[in-house]
């Protein structure tokens, strides 16, 4: 082997950047992680915080205050009797029952409906197929929220099309009620839950089911064994769309649900009807207990990361 | 996969029976955009090209979409920078309260829309004494759109990692000129997509929104839940619906390619 | 160690959090204060601008329907740029009025004597506005718009909560509420009623006739045993019930469907009805419950002297009838009928019609019909009332 030359080939020199202010700061924030990690956070933290959990906090408050009920003003003296009155009341706990039965409905009757549809996009349909499947599932989100919710008033009706294709079957439509919320709520919220599961299952490596199905493994077990272990958490954060979305609606009951009420209507009557902030605040106080106990619950699955 | 052709027809014929009853109602809609009958009821009457010619002479409507269109965007706007900030944070960091801080990003969107409308309400108006305005829904807005964004920024960081930022300092580049040119570019599809789902909240939503607007400010979303109340304007409704959908399609096939072709450069 | 550390530091940062947020809170949350407006004895220039709250369709300025509008004619006329805010019902109005942020309401009679009482809403001089001689006499310083002699506004029009039913499944033609109370039922799961706690009325209004030994004098005016009674009958309706409306565009559909058969029901409603729907609508033998909007101006009007000119103007015989022939109910003033076609179906100023509705009035402790020896129930005991036999 011959050596050229000892001498390293001359590069054109670069000149060392210029000590800007820019630079110098970039300088300082490059040793000082926590620094860095300060001025990253300071800016969401103060808006979540100041405007969010703010907010939140001071409406809990109110549940331990009351109302005067003939001028209408919060009074600011600490009671219990509104706390009492919705943890004891047969009506919030007969509303809750309904209500909490109702978003897991839904939530099953999507994630059912989901894990097929969301399959077949992630791992059976071509990649023009699949562009395709998934501009189909993401355009009906942009059709107003109110205006599907009276759709389904048009279709569940004594005079609607469903009425008109299960008649001559000897069936008919359920009319309104909590089936048809149930319906119109597993509609609504379809496309929250197919999509994280379809994420979800498209990280999912196709060489994995192919080791799987060559060790001898068959459809079902693979996708019993195999696949729900790994997309277990998409489920469960397509779920939390779904229970909570369910949870807190008033307005689709309202259009669909007859003449029922769920825990969103009995805040909202006494939010505007009643004018009872408190009683609006201490109601409010179910569904955020129950949200949270769900999402201490499925923290632990990993779920939160996936949302 | 090896899947049997038995459980490929299954499978395609589930998924197509899910979209066939996923678009009936939507089909119902377009219907009845064209429908003599002023209310809702399915099968229509007659038909007319009255409603269309309405929806678009009428003013209101049309205020109504720039409204809901500024609205989004701005919000929109804040969600991405805020959104990215957190995204960083959380994924470059280990620091106290991180877990907290993700629970926070998720709560606007976890707890149920009316908690979030009474308790801002409340914030705005009793506690800060601010009036309410095209402002306060804007702020509303971008809360809960946070999250979107979020989740999408902070699962492509996780997929990247730090390697190209850290040969970009060893080249000597600083902070923002690493951030501008080596990670914002490789961001720029899940920002895209997060912000068009962002978009997509803000423009739909109303529950928060009727509880944060000021008198005067009309998103579409309230313009429709005044219009099923008037005599005779039902139908514009739809109309204003179906117009949505179809001008949708667009934006969302582009957020699709550009997804796809950040799959396709993996 | 390390845990302890982070523990520790949860506890100091919960507490610092929950501390932060007491002070923040103690700050605001404050109640309002005692604004007692009084009205005013003249009027000066108008201020060029007007905010109104209103029920969807009082106040139309061509931006819905371009040939529907008289709104530009009023602000050409005086110079008051008008912006609008719909509500759904009188507790949103209610809500929405708190704020402060508007000079006039179009308030029915269960949100006018709340506002009223909360100071939110200033007497009304009926002598500064020309249009007032020309209304009906039996609209005028009613229970709902006036208190202790004072008035509180002015009568926009009046309609009745009628019976509507569809004249093929409900046979032979009913004459009496019975249909949706004893005789309910007959029609189980198509029977509907308003969505409001107001409605408690139309069953004490029932009982006032069927049951006279509660001693129920005024619809509006219960002591807890008349309540309960009340409620008693509501319940039992409610295992009948289909579904309840606000939207009045959810009775439309419902009855043109046949998803309802026979309910409460307005005038426009019956008018809307699509062609060949088999309903009719009629005043049953008890009487009704029934509805005058009231014109109030707020306490903290920003724009007094436009808010007058509002008044005025949508009092005045034209501007009336075209506001009330959209809605769909009787004119406040015979000289409106001279721009309407349609006030022989409304009953317009027909007293003995008239006199057998009884307007929507916010039950208040104080008894409405007089009584002194009992205390009657408020409307928030009717709201709770009412959730509970909602279920």
């Amino acid at each position: 082997m011959t050596t050229t030359s000892t001498t390293p080939p001359v590069r054109a020199a670069v000149a060392p950047p210029r000590a800007t202010p820019a630079r110098k700061g970039s300088a300082i924030l490059s040793r000082h992680p926590r620094l860095r990690l300060g001025l990253l956070l300071s800016a969401p933290l103060v808006w979540l915080g100041l405007v969010y959990i703010v907010a939140l906090v001071a409406l809990l408050i109110t549940a331990f205050w009351s109302v005067d009920s003939f001028t209408g003003e919060i009074s600011q003296t600490w009671t219990l009797d509104n706390i009492i009155e919705v943890v004891t009341g047969s009506l919030y706990q007969t509303v809750t029952l309904r209500t909490v039965g109702v978003a897991l409905a839904v939530t099953v009757i999507d994630i059912v409906i989901a894990l097929p549809v969301a399959f077949f996009m992630a791992k059976v349909a071509s990649p023009r197929m699949q562009r395709i499947l998934v501009i189909a599932v993401l355009t009906p989100l942009w059709a107003s929220y109110l205006v599907k919710a009276y759709a389904w008033r048009s279709v569940l009706s004594q005079d609607g099309i469903l009425n008109w294709l299960v008649t001559p079957l000897g069936g008919s439509t359920p009319g309104y009620g909590l089936p048809a919320v149930i319906i119109t709520l597993s509609y609504l919220w379809l496309p929250y839950v197919i999509l994280p599961i379809y994420a979800g299952l498209d990280r999912v490596p196709d060489s994995l089911l192919e080791a799987s199905g060559d060790l001898g493994g068959k459809t079902w077990s693979t996708l019993r064994l195999i696949v729900l272990p790994i997309i277990w958490p998409a489920i469960i954060a397509g779920s939390i769309f779904a229970f909570s979305l369910s949870l807190g609606d008033y307005i689709t009951v309202n259009i669909v649900g007859g003449a029922n009420q769920m825990l969103g209507n009995l805040v909202y009557t006494n939010v505007g009807a009643a004018n009872n902030l408190p009683l609006a605040a201490a109601i409010a106080l179910i569904p955020i207990v129950i949200i949270f106990g769900y999402l201490a619950l499925v923290r632990r699955t990993g779920a939160l990361d996936n949302l | 996969m090896r899947l049997s052709r038995p459980a490929r027809i299954v499978l395609g014929s589930v998924t197509a029976i899910v979209l066939t009853v996923v678009y009936v109602p939507l089909l119902v809609v377009f219907v009845n955009s064209f429908s003599t009958s002023t209310s809702l009821s399915w099968p229509p009457p007659g038909f007319t090209l009255e409603w269309w010619r309405k929806a678009f002479q009428s003013t209101g409507a049309l205020n109504a979409v720039l409204t809901s269109v500024q609205v989004a965007i701005v919000a929109t706007i804040i969600a991405l920078v805020l959104g990215t900030l957190i995204s960083l944070a959380l994924q470059r960091f280990e620091f106290f309260g991180r877990d907290a801080v993700s629970l926070l990003v998720i709560l606007p969107i976890a707890l149920p829309g009316i908690i979030t409308g009474i308790a801002l309400n409340n914030f705005f108006r009793t506690m800060m004494g601010v009036p309410l305005s095209i402002w306060t829904v804007v702020i509303a807005h971008a809360t809960f759109c946070v999250v979107t964004v979020f989740n999408n920024v902070i699962a492509r960081l996780r997929r990247l990692g730090m390697n190209f930022e850290d040969a970009s300092a060893d080249l000597g580049a600083g902070l923002w000129t690493t951030f501008r040119l080596v990670t914002f570019p490789q961001l720029r599809s899940a920002l895209f997509a997060g912000g068009l789902l962002a978009f997509a909240l803000s423009f739909d939503e109303i529950i928060v929104t009727t509880f944060t607007a000021g008198s005067g400010v009309t998103t579409l979303p309230i313009f429709i839940l005044d219009n099923m109340f008037r005599p005779n304007q039902a139908p514009i409704v739809s109309v204003i619906a179906v117009v949505l959908v179809l001008v949708s399609i667009l934006p969302i096939y582009f957020a699709q390619r550009l997804a796809g072709s950040e799959r396709s450069l993996k | 160690m390390k845990r302890t550390t982070a523990r520790t530091r949860a506890v100091i940062s919960g507490v610092a959090l929950v501390s932060a947020t007491l002070l923040l809170t103690a700050c605001g949350t404050s109640g309002g204060g005692d604004t007692k407006a009084e009205a005013p004895t003249k009027l000066g220039d108008t201020e060029g601008a007007i905010s109104i709250l209103a029920w969807p369709g009082y106040v139309e300025d061509g931006s819905n329907d371009p040939t529907v509008d008289w709104v530009t004619p009023f602000v050409e006329e005086t110079g008051c740029k008008v912006t609008t805010k719909t509500f759904g019902t009188s507790d949103e109005a209610f809500s929405l009025m708190k704020t402060g942020d508007y000079d006039v309401v179009s308030a029915s009679g269960d949100a006018s004597l709340r506002l009223v009482a909360a100071g939110e809403v200033a007497p009304v001089n009926t002598d500064l506005i020309e249009n007032y001689d020309g209304i009906y006499d039996f609209l005028k310083m009613r229970e709902w718009n006036s208190v202790d002699g004072v008035s509180y506004g002015i009568p926009h029009g009046y309609g009745a909560n009628l019976l509507m039913y569809n004249t093929e499944e409900v046979t032979p033609a009913p004459t009496s509420w019975d249909v949706v109370f004893d005789k309910s039922g007959d029609y189980a799961g198509k029977v509907t009623a308003y969505d409001s706690p107001i409605y408690i009325a139309d069953a004490a209004l029932y009982l006032m006739k069927h049951q006279p030994d509660l001693g129920i004098e005024n619809p509006y005016a219960l002591d807890a045993d008349q309540l309960a009674a009340s409620v008693d009958l509501l319940k039992e309706q409610r295992a009948n019930i289909g579904e309840y409306w606000s939207d009045y565009l959810k009775e439309i559909q419902a009855f043109e469907t046949g998803d309802s058969v026979v309910g409460t029901s307005w005038q426009v409603i019956k008018n809307s009805l699509a062609e060949g729907t088999p309903a009719e609508a009629i005043l049953p033998e008890e009487g009704a419950t029934g509805w005058s909007d009231t014109w109030m101006i707020s306490s903290k009007a920003k724009n007094p002297n436009c808010a007058y000119a509002w008044l005025d103007y949508i009092a005045s015989p034209e501007a009336n009838a075209t506001a009330t022939g959209y809605f769909g109910e009787a004119p406040s003033s015979q000289a409106a009928c001279e721009f309407r076609t349609d006030c022989e179906s409304y009953h317009a100023g027909d007293e003995e019609y008239a006199s057998q509705i009884w307007y929507w009035t916010t039950p208040i402790a104080d008894c409405v019909d007089g009584r002194t020896d009992v205390t009657c129930t408020d409307y928030s005991e009717w709201t709770s009332a009412w959730q509970e036999i909602k279920g």
